[in-house]
């Protein structure tokens, strides 16, 4: 036996060569790639947590200069002090840091500091030149520089932040969801086509009867009984996605069925199992990774849908539908608010898309 | 000589697909005569149909065609449809080999054939279903006025392709160019068209361009004959010059591609391997609840015994049964009757009980484009069986058997790691034979395993099949609708028609006097189609 044998270039390794000379979907594999990243690493690497709450910036536009600008540091420093009932003097801000002369008929607590570091707008406050009848004294602090590249949303959160941990769970149940559709579509529908015959039609039928379920009830029914959480969202959405995943392969498995190189593994006496194994499964998943792709925004989208309406994910969690759904009620004064996870909502779903269309080229067996 | 009809210049095609650039046509020029008939015959992947396309502007989005194109001296290569279509269907129409799709199956054959004649022609309804009728009469389709209404699945394959010849001749065209209009058609219904449209171009006077891998019909059918190999023109003259003196030497390697020799009958008592007795298969649902009787008996009690070392030839038409005779035997379908192989009873046998015979009784199919799952290496197809029958291999023992088996059908053992759709049709059918023999079976059904293929390659794989007869005392069921085939390989003949055997006996018997009918009109198809035709 020579051990010089080359390796073939499989139906998947040509798919991959031309995969690679559609531009469109290269582009689109790069940017999934950039926004998977930015949605594993992004909430680590965010300037503010999603769930940080800051008063005093409530829906602030976005900017590429910090917060707070130069004009709300005054009235803020006011709003700060203004239960502390001391006399404030002439504030100067320079070089980062405020002075505040501060006169009181009583004696000036210096503790009265942490009125100013409660703010987020001021850190390491403190009092210094205390007078010694302790009746006036100049309060200093640091002038907070927060970024909020996106703005804030309307409580005051970081819209960043948000719309990076949002990207992860909405991904996180678009795969999820898609993988539990496929799993189950894919043995359910390899198993049906290829049994045939009567089991077949009972499994088919089964499939008929899901699909009457109206979509949302089920889902409420399911939120009433389980009460809201994340993972119910990929059982809901993967529970229903299933059925057109295991028609799909049940049609592909009928046809396949037929083709002379299953009959010549059953003349081998190969298994049913191994049949659907070998055989069966691997040819249709052409068909199903481009269905895959296609279902992956879909699914996104239901999310989307059902966080819209309020069944999706709770606070502080949020996907891109709960934002957007914000962004909506805001439209008006934050336009903001919605535009960027619209807009991230979009790049993620044309890229998916693109990728699906450009698989499918790769993959379409007419070539063949 | 008179103007030609058609004058074709150094025509080339190329193709652009994702995988490089592919020159179909290289250079090739010919010319058809008025009245004259032209056979371009080539093998598969030569050109010749491109050629065609090309000239009548029918090429795929990715193919460019230059050169030169005339039709009566005037330019038609690559003109705007609306001008080419002045000539295109009108006085240069064409007939494809499908007629199954073809037509289309939605409009009646009248719709079909009267549409062109009102649209192109100006014809009024009235004149144009009357013009319809005479075109089918034209063709000699039985009961013309019935056909008219019918839908194309109404019609059997060789009525189609009737029908797309009367739908070719509507405009009373110059040239017709047939691009293998009877290669999808059993051989006693080849000989009908093919004699229907001699008959025609005598009545008629026009020039045909015939388009065909087989030689047979060109010499008993073309007065002038191109022989194209890769996009070039091999070689080109009168027909009868071509047969008898060919210059080059691939064209008498494709003359010589004719099945040779034969095989001696077995010893009468060479022990009995296979037996099937009163073998009856039907197909359908008996008549229930709101459901018609569907049942069809496709092999209606057949008794069949094969010996050691024997190959019995399985001859018939389309829808004879023979492919069904040979997976019952198989139990590949539920069928009634007994099997028996090796002296047991095998008839009924559920998967699982099935299993251990499997190994002894193979099958190789037709299509070696179809048979080979094409997500797996040349070593996962071959090995899948020794899986299954002997389980007890360690992952190198098969990689040696498959490398084992690949030589002995005559391949590189370094393609194993290769995918079918890597290899040439001759190939893969090798691949499915080793399939087969790498299980050391004792018998092969072996379905038309040569009718996809090339007749040269044809040739090999027959060649092949004989020695590993001989190598490894198979016994062959040789099932096919080539009688020149089955001379050659089988030793025992049965003729199928309609789900019965009409005739059987040893090969020689039946070939130098046939005693049924229907075996006659079978020989006189395939073996004399020249008396056939002038006949």
């Amino acid at each position: 036996m020579t051990d010089t044998a080359a390796p073939g270039r499989s139906l998947w390794a040509t798919a991959l060569l031309r995969l690679r000379r559609n531009r469109a979907a290269m582009a689109s594999l790069v940017i999934l790639a950039l926004i998977a990243c930015l949605a594993i690493f992004g909430p680590r690497l965010a300037p503010h947590g999603y769930a940080e709450v800051y008063p005093e910036f409530v829906k602030v536009a976005p900017s590429l200069r910090p917060y707070p600008q130069e004009d709300q540091v005054i009235p803020a420093a006011e709003r700060a002090l203004k239960r502390a009932r001391v006399e404030l003097g002439e504030i100067t801000i320079d070089n980062g840091t405020v002075r505040i002369p501060l006169t009181s008929p009583r004696e000036i607590d210096p503790r009265l500091a942490r009125y100013l570091d409660r703010s987020d707008v001021f850190t390491e406050a403190r009092i210094v030149d205390l007078s010694p009848d302790g009746k006036s004294a100049v309060a200093e602090a640091r002038v907070q520089q927060l970024y909020f590249l996106m703005g804030t949303d309307a409580n005051g959160r970081d819209l960043l932040s948000r719309i990076l941990i949002s990207l992860r769970i909405s991904l996180t149940i678009g795969l999820l969801a898609t993988a539990v559709a496929l799993t189950i579509g894919v043995v359910y529908g390899a198993t049906a086509g290829f049994l045939g015959g009567r089991i077949d039609n009972l499994m088919m039928r089964v499939v008929d009867i899901l699909y009457s379920l109206p979509f949302v009830f089920f889902v409420i029914l399911l939120v009433v009984f389980f009460g809201r959480n994340v993972v119910l969202m990929f059982i809901a959405v993967g529970a229903v996605e299933w059925l057109d995943m295991a028609r799909i392969v049940r049609g592909q498995t009928l046809s396949l069925r037929r083709r002379e190189f299953v009959q010549a593994a059953e003349a081998m006496g190969v298994s049913g199992g191994a049949i659907i194994r070998r055989h069966i499964i691997p040819n249709t998943l052409g068909t199903v990774i481009i269905y895959m792709t296609l279902l992956i925004p879909k699914v996104i989208l239901l999310e989307s849908f059902l966080s819209f309406l309020g069944l999706g994910v709770q606070e502080p969690l949020t996907s891109l539908g709960v934002l957007i759904a914000e962004g909506a009620k805001n439209m008006r004064n934050a336009p903001y608010m919605l535009i960027y996870p619209a807009a991230t909502m979009t790049v993620l779903l044309f890229a998916l898309n693109f990728l699906g269309d450009g698989l499918r080229d790769a993959l379409d067996p007419k070539d063949r | 000589m008179t103007d030609p009809v058609l004058e074709i210049d150094n025509l080339r095609v190329r193709f652009d697909t994702p995988d490089g650039t592919v020159d179909a046509v290289r250079g090739v020029s010919l010319t058809v005569a008025p009245g004259e008939t032209v056979a371009v015959v080539g093998e598969s992947g030569s050109g010749k149909s491109q050629v065609m396309m090309a000239a009548m502007g029918l090429l795929a989005a990715n193919g460019k065609a230059s050169g030169s194109v005339r039709y009566r001296g005037e330019e038609i290569l690559n003109l705007p449809p609306d001008r080419l279509n002045r000539i295109r269907g009108r006085k240069i129409t064409m007939i494809f080999q499908e007629p199954m799709t073809s037509l289309d199956p939605l409009y009646t054959i009248e719709d079909q054939l009267a549409e062109p004649l009102r649209v192109h022609g100006g014809l009024s309804p009235r004149a144009a279903r009357a013009r319809a009728l005479e075109l089918l009469d034209l063709v000699q389709i039985p009961d013309p006025a019935r056909r008219l209404r019918a839908y194309p699945h109404e019609l059997s394959g060789g009525q189609r392709q009737r029908v797309m010849i009367a739908m070719a001749l509507a405009n009373d065209p110059d040239l017709l160019i047939a691009d293998e209009p009877t290669t999808a058609l059993d051989v006693t219904i080849q000989a009908e068209i093919l004699r229907l449209l001699a008959e025609l171009q005598a009545r008629l006077g026009m020039s045909i361009l015939f388009i065909t891998h087989d030689l047979g019909i060109v010499r008993a059918f073309a007065d002038r004959v191109y022989v194209m190999r890769a996009g070039l023109v091999e070689e080109q003259g009168p027909t009868r010059r071509i047969f008898e003196a060919p210059e080059k030497p691939y064209t008498r390697m494709l003359l010589d591609a004719e099945p040779e020799g034969e095989k001696p009958p077995v010893a009468a008592d060479a022990p009995v391997l296979l037996q099937g007795a009163g073998l009856r298969v039907t197909f359908g649902k008996p008549p229930g609840f709101l459901r018609r009787d569907t049942r069809f008996t496709a092999v209606k009690g057949i008794d069949l015994t094969l010996r050691q070392g024997q190959t019995i030839g399985v001859v018939g038409e389309s829808g004879s049964g023979k492919s069904t005779l040979g997976r019952a035997l198989l139990q590949l379908l539920p069928a009634e009757g007994r099997v028996v192989y090796l002296g047991q009873e095998i008839a009924g046998l559920d998967r699982a009980a099935m299993r251990p015979h499997r190994k002894g009784l193979q099958m190789v199919f037709q299509d070696p484009y179809g048979s080979l799952s094409p997500r797996m290496t040349v070593t996962e197809i071959i090995t899948e069986g020794l899986l299954v029958h002997e389980p007890g291999l360690s992952r190198r023992d098969r990689a040696e058997r498959a490398a084992q088996a690949l030589t002995d059908v005559g391949l590189d053992a370094s393609m194993r790691n290769r995918f079918p759709h890597e290899f040439s049709g001759g190939q893969r059918q090798r691949i499915a034979i080793a399939r087969a023999v790498v299980l050391r079976p004792r018998v092969i059904v072996l379905d038309e395993p040569t009718s996809a293929l090339d007749r040269s390659v044809q040739k090999q794989v027959i060649d092949l099949l004989r020695r590993l007869q001989a190598e490894h005392a198979l016994s062959y069921i040789f099932i096919s609708h080539d009688l020149a085939v089955v001379r050659a390989m089988a030793d025992y003949v049965m003729v199928m028609k309609d789900g019965a055997v009409v005739e059987q006996g040893p090969t020689r018997a039946i070939f130098e006097a046939p005693g049924a009918e229907y075996t006659r009109a079978l020989m006189r198809a395939a073996f004399d189609l020249g008396d056939l035709l002038t006949g």
